[in-house]
């Protein structure tokens, strides 16, 4: 992981207290509304703009959406991470600045049940179309295969 | 290459073609919807999780260790690097320094890993362009690789080789000699691929120019790997930020031109070479030592967040680890390359003829237990 502080720095001009820095110091955390024009700001104006990786964590009081954004020159990486309300979790869709999104959100969708708003075509992608529930939430309870 | 029909004017009906889940040019279970105007692909829907596991939903039910043979059922073609990619993230998250002998028999192992990868590559691409014979010649070479694992970890597929904190097995008797013949052999059977594949008319007339992406569309599809060195951008997480002991070789990054799918072949073809030229360094250059580092009977990670990939076969293996302290994971994120890559697929088959948008999914590399995982 790379230092953020430079990166908030700079996105602190823009956002001011919009943006915020996690308790190990290793994350940058927006709230769900802002996602959108941060994430297109860093991509735009800074070097990480190569999207390694999306998904999310369950946690027991909150959903995160969780970016791991790339410097394609050395590597670096650093993460961005949006709080969600877990009675709602909605979330704008980042499809327009990266295409690969469209199946990373696609997976954290099916998988934990994420609402991206502004997904093209948002469905289920590993699991079947009639699976009921998202099996990754923590409430989602897998139970032993019955033996015959 | 516009839709032809459309062009002179004549209309033809649109109509759907379904390819998979069982067939033999998908490589596994994947199934595409293509729409069809005539011989030309419109558009393509993937649709895949025939092979989901929930291997993320299994591991926060495992401990670290019990979860390592699970790594190699995901990209079965290329176990050791999973493993490799696996321990490693726990390596970083528990800071566990591995002894440099162990870094060195991980990257003669994933090395070999590597040429064996991309050896099936080539053979599936050349099988789906209708030759055979680079089936049987590639198959030949990666036996003699299965047969080194066989030796070092008795295993030959799904071979659960790593540890947190190094490596089970030091190399065997008579598994360096075995080695040497191989290194000594390989130069020449990549000229012979060369002769059979890369020089053959048809092969090239199918793959230049076919599916093309350059490399803005490459990074926008989160390419990694060689699929995106095909497209002229160099990035090797090897060069970029070299993880274990890669700094300590010389080797070349192999670049395409035109990102189509003879410079996504042509490219594994380079790749095997350099990789050769790897292990030959590490076999010259290793230190005798431990093996294992000191490593906790029970392993407990420390409470956060940790984000670790290595440079897979196919590109970018990445593992998002979040740690709540305990024995077991409490989210294991497996970011896949094959996965992403497909992502890019209907990009690349639009507006092609079929059996150039066959051609196309060959040249991507996918294996589905990596992409379902």
């Amino acid at each position: 992981m790379d230092n953020i502080n430079v990166l908030v720095d700079t996105l602190k001009e823009k956002f001011s207290s919009k943006i915020s820095v996690s308790d190990d110091g290793q994350s940058l955390v927006v709230s769900s509304a802002d996602i959108f024009p941060v994430l297109k700001e860093i991509k735009e104006n800074t070097q990480y703009n190569f999207l390694a990786d999306l998904t999310a964590v369950d946690y027991p009081e909150r959903m995160e959406v969780v970016y791991h954004l790339m410097n394609i020159k050395d590597a670096g990486l650093i993460r961005v991470k949006a709080l969600l309300d877990k009675s709602d979790p909605k979330i704008d869709s980042v499809v327009f600045l990266w295409d690969t999104a469209n199946v990373m959100e696609r997976e954290t969708y099916d998988l934990l049940g994420v609402i991206f708003e502004g997904h093209p075509d948002l469905k289920r992608i590993l699991c079947p179309d009639d699976f009921e529930g998202h099996p990754l939430r923590k409430d989602y309870k897998v139970e032993p295969a019955v033996r015959q | 290459m516009a839709i032809s029909n459309q062009e002179s004017g004549f209309r033809t009906q649109e109509f759907v073609l379904n390819m998979g889940p069982q067939h033999p040019s998908t490589h596994g279970v994947y199934r595409a919807i293509l729409t069809m105007d005539g011989e030309y692909v419109v558009d393509v829907e993937n649709v895949v999780g025939y092979l989901h596991r929930g291997m993320e939903k299994i591991a926060e039910d495992r401990t670290y260790t019990q979860f390592i043979p699970y790594t190699d059922r995901m990209d079965y073609l290329a176990g050791i690097l999973n493993n490799w990619g696996f321990v490693m993230t726990v390596e970083k998250a528990m800071g566990i320094e591995v002894p440099e002998r162990a870094e060195y028999i991980r990257v003669i192992t994933g090395e070999l890993q590597r040429i064996a990868s991309h050896l099936v590559m080539v053979a599936s691409m050349a099988l789906d362009l209708n030759g055979y014979t680079p089936w049987m010649y590639a198959f030949y070479d990666r036996e003699k690789i299965l047969d080194l694992f066989e030796m070092i970890c008795g295993s030959r597929l799904t071979t659960s080789f790593m540890r947190v904190g190094g490596v089970p097995n030091d190399i065997p008797e008579g598994f360096i000699p075995k080695l040497e013949k191989f290194l000594a052999e390989l130069p020449g059977r990549a000229d012979d691929f060369d002769n059979v594949i890369t020089g053959n008319e048809i092969f090239v007339g199918r793959t230049k120019g076919v599916g093309v992406l350059d490399a803005e569309a490459a990074l926008s599809f989160g390419l990694t790997g060689p699929n995106l060195r095909a497209s002229g951008v160099n990035f090797d997480l090897r060069k970029a930020q070299p993880y274990s002991v890669y700094d300590r070789f010389d080797f070349e990054v192999p670049l395409g031109e035109n990102g189509d799918s003879f410079d996504r072949y042509n490219l594994r073809m380079l790749e095997i070479r350099q990789s050769a030229r790897i292990i030959r360094q590490a076999l010259d250059t290793i230190p005798e030592g431990d093996i294992m580092a000191k490593v906790p009977k029970v392993l407990k990670v420390p409470k956060g967040e940790t984000y670790c990939h290595i440079e897979g076969s196919k590109g970018l293996l990445g593992f998002y680890l979040v740690s709540d302290g305990g024995t077991k994971p409490y989210r294991l994120h497996l970011h896949s390359p094959s996965f992403v890559n497909l992502g890019a697929y209907p990009k690349m088959a639009k507006g092609t003829v079929l059996q150039d948008a066959i051609a196309s999914l060959a040249s991507i590399d996918i294996v589905l237990g990596e992409v379902d995982r």
